[in-house]
């Protein structure tokens, strides 16, 4: 079978690492590819070099049977291949038009043709199914909204290639189910979409075909009917694969953390309360904007509670700050790994040791041997690889980025850990490291609250879980009742259900 | 380490390159001149560097001293108060000074760069107002007090034999007492080369200092160099071994992060602009002292974009988070050099910005292709070795 597209022999080095070994990839007109692996298998990388961000060491490609030299975006934009990117490229300060035509824009004379320019952007918004006008400045767009102007801005240079990366990771569940519809009109319009993401389910529901990428290599493609759950995971991780076995509850009788009539400034009409024991792995469950992230940070004293008690340890506890947090025995590891966990330009040393040095110190002197004994020992105990405590934590992986966060709490031995998005781009082996040493703290009495937008997660780690709609809770799930279609129920429940 | 040690060739390059050129270069009038402006404008230097550190900038230094050595002389001979009294008016005015920026930065969240302007215009409109724009001066009183800026409490040759084998001693506890200290530190090659540099100025001061050897010998070192080596000293271990400097540092680095972290942070921010406040009304001090004649309207203008290029010079990155304490000193000394280098050698003194501007301009670039080029280099030998290790 001839391709339309192909990508052949692909090989591409980085200091330290060759990331792409040769790899094949061939895409019809009007397909849904689905390109799997887990982070740093090479799939972003492979689209970049489609895309032309990137060069390759070797290998080539070919449109139609004939090669192609993708030298630059410029190439690739005009070959009719468009990357849609992972964070957007979105300039939020100026209105949707501007953005469609940035750096081609029409012109009138000297004057910039804004009639004519809104006129175009318009009618290519209809087409992607936009509900916003095309002067909508975009800072006030959903991030869907957003990634729907970015399709837009694709098509009206006309792409025949979409590549997707993560597209619905930060999408609501209606965004989501609009752009799978958007994704399926495309396709029957002959525009070949490459789709990158974690979500298995999403592939299974919309790919044609899916490409399965380990350590740089293809290891493996499945055809439509071949799309099920634990095949793809088998083949991303290389060896076989079972969902998630039961994991053993650790709860024990005592209060950890008890809230009540907690009011969070994003949804002030809506009063919270929930208790979570010692040892107990409780999860927090809702759609986008539900109002998870919003209890964590008011928990934590970043955004303080408006009303409302907080008992930690059976104790009541005023939190204003994260400072009376951590004095009341809380931890956060926070959403935003980068911006918000770490120091990316200091030391391994310096990111674990930050919270134990003022305890460690004397009058203010900062005691080094006890700081290399606790990095030391933090290193060993959560396997930081590589185990140097010297190495920049920007030049760190994710999943030991997230150890690093750890490790600056546990030196703190908080009585409970809350933790916002605990693995976010981390990948599916680091993942399960994680959660291991989650149910370990578990299992020493730490009472452990965590937020997740991932479903697989919340079923896998929670003994417990708390659903959130529109900041309210809508209900706590044990684990007899804990299932998929619950979680979905509750989080949905004061919306109208939605057409697929 | 590598980036004190490049300023450092800098300094060195620099120095004997005007000693080459101007054969009064290096007479022992002159390098006692050199040191004392070191001395009082590194003074500043330090103050400012903890306020970089924090990512942020203090533009009202130079009006700080100003301030400063416009208040003292008026209130000893004005208001003829006693020296205690006066000094500690101006300490409490520099407190206050500090304060405010930190509280109207940190509670208010104004941008420093907007604070320290208007405080800027504020605090020489205040020295000029008060003194009614009359020039400031102790005359021919307070001796005692202008020994401070005047003194010449030893030679340059002891004080440098005692800092550099002072270096040392404290550097051979580690092999004292070995459980507490070699694990806590780290063993680098610039480590190793800054115990070299130690062992030479401080064996060769003692030396030169014993053998009452020639014109070196007779060199004596300015006070104020001596208040600049306690103080540098005493910076140097705030920023590098305690809580506050490493909490400081992380804070430039990341703010949302350590405000996640739950470091004490507007207190932190507050002191480093307290601690700015006091470094400039000091050197004001000493400066008023020394000179004995302040106009009000000009005493101190433009310090404050020495004291920043210094530290930037020294790398301090306006981005927060980087700078050491000896870097920012060497940093000063370099400018002092070269404006004493400019002057002796008889260019025009309207061509002086023009070349300090260059310089540091060029310094800073270089600083940066370097640390480029170094990282490209380490690229590709890892690039090397990962394609050996495939082949």
């Amino acid at each position: 079978m001839s391709a339309w597209l192909e990508m052949r022999e692909v090989r591409k080095s980085f200091p330290g690492a060759q990331v792409l070994r040769g790899v094949h990839l061939r895409l019809q007109r009007g397909e849904v590819l689905a390109l799997l692996g887990e982070n740093g298998a090479g799939k972003s990388t492979l689209m970049k070099i489609l895309g032309g961000i990137l060069r390759p060491d070797s290998g080539e490609i070919l449109l139609e049977g004939a090669p192609l030299e993708i030298e630059s975006v410029d190439d690739a934009r005009e070959a009719g291949i468009a990357l849609i990117h992972q964070e957007l490229a979105l300039a939020d300060n100026l209105d949707v038009t501007a953005n469609f035509f940035l750096g081609r824009e029409l012109r009138r004379g000297l004057l910039l043709d804004e009639a004519g320019m809104e006129r175009e952007c318009s009618r290519w918004l209809a087409r992607v199914g936009a509900r916003f006008p095309a002067r909508a400045r975009v800072s006030t767009l959903s991030v869907g909204e957003q990634q729907l102007v970015e399709i837009a801005k694709a098509l009206g240079q006309n792409a025949r290639v979409l590549i997707m990366d993560e597209p619905t990771s930060s999408l609501s569940l209606a965004e989501s189910e609009h752009l799978f519809a958007l994704v399926g009109e495309l396709r029957a319009k002959g525009v070949s979409i490459i789709y990158i993401s974690h979500r298995l389910g999403e592939v299974t529901r919309l790919a044609d075909r899916a490409l399965v990428l380990r350590d740089g290599q293809v290891s493996g493609e499945l055809a439509r009917f071949e799309l099920e759950h634990d095949r793809m995971v088998s083949l991303m991780v290389g060896r076989e694969y079972q969902s998630s076995e039961q994991r053993r509850s650790h709860a024990r009788a005592e209060s950890a953390l008890r809230i009540r009539g907690l009011v969070v400034r994003a949804h002030p009409e809506a009063k919270l309360d929930l208790e979570v024991r010692r040892g107990e792995i409780a999860g927090l469950a809702g759609l986008v904007g539900a109002g998870r992230t919003e209890l964590l940070r008011a928990l934590f004293g970043v955004e303080p509670a408006l009303a409302g008690e907080i008992w930690v340890g059976g104790e009541p506890r005023r939190i204003r700050s994260p400072r009376e947090a951590i004095a009341a025995g809380l931890g956060l590891v926070p959403e935003d790994r980068k911006e918000q966990g770490l120091f990316l330009e200091m030391a391994v040393r310096e990111n674990v040791s930050l919270g134990a040095i003022a305890r460690d110190a004397r009058c203010g002197f900062l005691d080094f041997a006890a700081e290399q004994r606790l990095v030391q020992d933090s290193i060993a105990a959560l396997r930081i690889r590589p185990p140097e405590a010297e190495r920049l934590a920007g030049l760190l992986s994710g999943g030991n980025q997230q150890k690093v966060v750890l490790a600056r709490w546990l030196s703190l031995a908080p009585q409970v850990l809350l933790l916002d998005e605990p693995t976010r781009g981390i990948d599916v082996g680091a993942r399960q490291e994680l959660y291991a040493l989650i149910d370990e703290l578990a299992s020493r009495g730490m009472a452990i609250l965590f937020a997740s937008s991932e479903m697989e997660e919340v079923l896998h780690l929670a003994d417990r879980v708390f659903v959130l709609a529109e900041g309210r809770l809508s209900g706590t799930l044990d684990r007899p009742e804990l299932t998929e279609e619950a979680v979905m129920q509750l989080a949905t429940r004061s919306f109208p259900r939605l057409s697929a | 380490m590598s980036k004190n040690l490049g300023i450092l060739a800098v300094l060195v390059v620099v120095f004997f390159t005007f000693g080459f050129l101007e054969d009064r270069f290096f007479l022992p009038g002159n390098l006692f001149n050199l040191i004392r402006w070191t001395a009082l404008f590194g003074i500043l230097s330090i103050g400012v560097s903890f306020v970089i550190i924090t990512g942020g900038i203090d533009l009202s230094i130079g009006s700080v001293v100003g301030l400063s050595a416009t208040l003292l002389p008026w209130f000893l001979a004005q208001h003829e108060l006693s020296a205690p009294v006066a000094l500690a008016l101006v300490v409490i005015a520099a407190l206050a000074i500090g304060l405010a920026h930190g509280l109207l930065i940190t509670k208010l969240r104004l941008q420093p760069f907007v604070v320290t302007l208007c405080g800027l215009l504020v605090y020489r409109g205040l020295a000029r107002t008060l003194t009614d724009d009359q020039v400031q001066g102790f005359g021919m009183g307070h001796s005692a007090l202008r020994q401070i800026a005047k003194g010449m409490p030893c030679s340059l040759a002891l004080l440098t034999a005692l800092v550099g084998i002072g270096y040392l001693m404290w550097h051979s506890l580690r092999w004292v007492f070995p459980r507490t200290w070699r694990k806590g530190l780290l063993k680098t090659p610039g480590e190793l080369l800054a115990i070299g540099c130690a062992a030479l100025l401080g064996f060769g001061g003692l030396l030169i200092w014993a053998l009452d050897a020639g014109e070196l010998a007779r060199i004596q070192a300015p006070a104020p160099f001596l208040i600049l080596v306690v103080l540098a000293i005493l910076a140097g271990v705030l920023l590098d071994r305690t809580v506050y400097g490493r909490h400081l540092r992380a804070f430039g680095r990341n703010e949302t992060a350590a405000r996640y972290s739950g470091l004490a942070v507007d207190r932190n921010v507050v002191i480093a602009y307290v601690l700015c406040a006091l470094c400039s009304a000091l050197a004001g001090v000493l400066f008023a002292l020394d000179v004995n004649s302040v106009q009000p309207a000009i005493f101190g203008n433009f310090y404050e974009l020495y004291a920043i290029a210094a530290a930037v010079l020294g790398g301090c990155s306006l981005r927060g988070g980087q700078g050491s304490i000896l870097g920012v000193v060497v940093g000063t000394a370099v400018i002092q050099v070269l404006r004493n280098g400019i002057s002796m050698l008889g260019i025009p003194d309207k061509l002086e910005f023009v070349i300090l501007g260059a310089v540091i301009l060029i310094g800073v670039a270089a600083d940066e292709v370097i640390r480029r080029l170094v990282a490209r280099r380490r690229l590709d030998a890892r690039v090397r070795a990962a394609a050996n290790a495939t082949a």
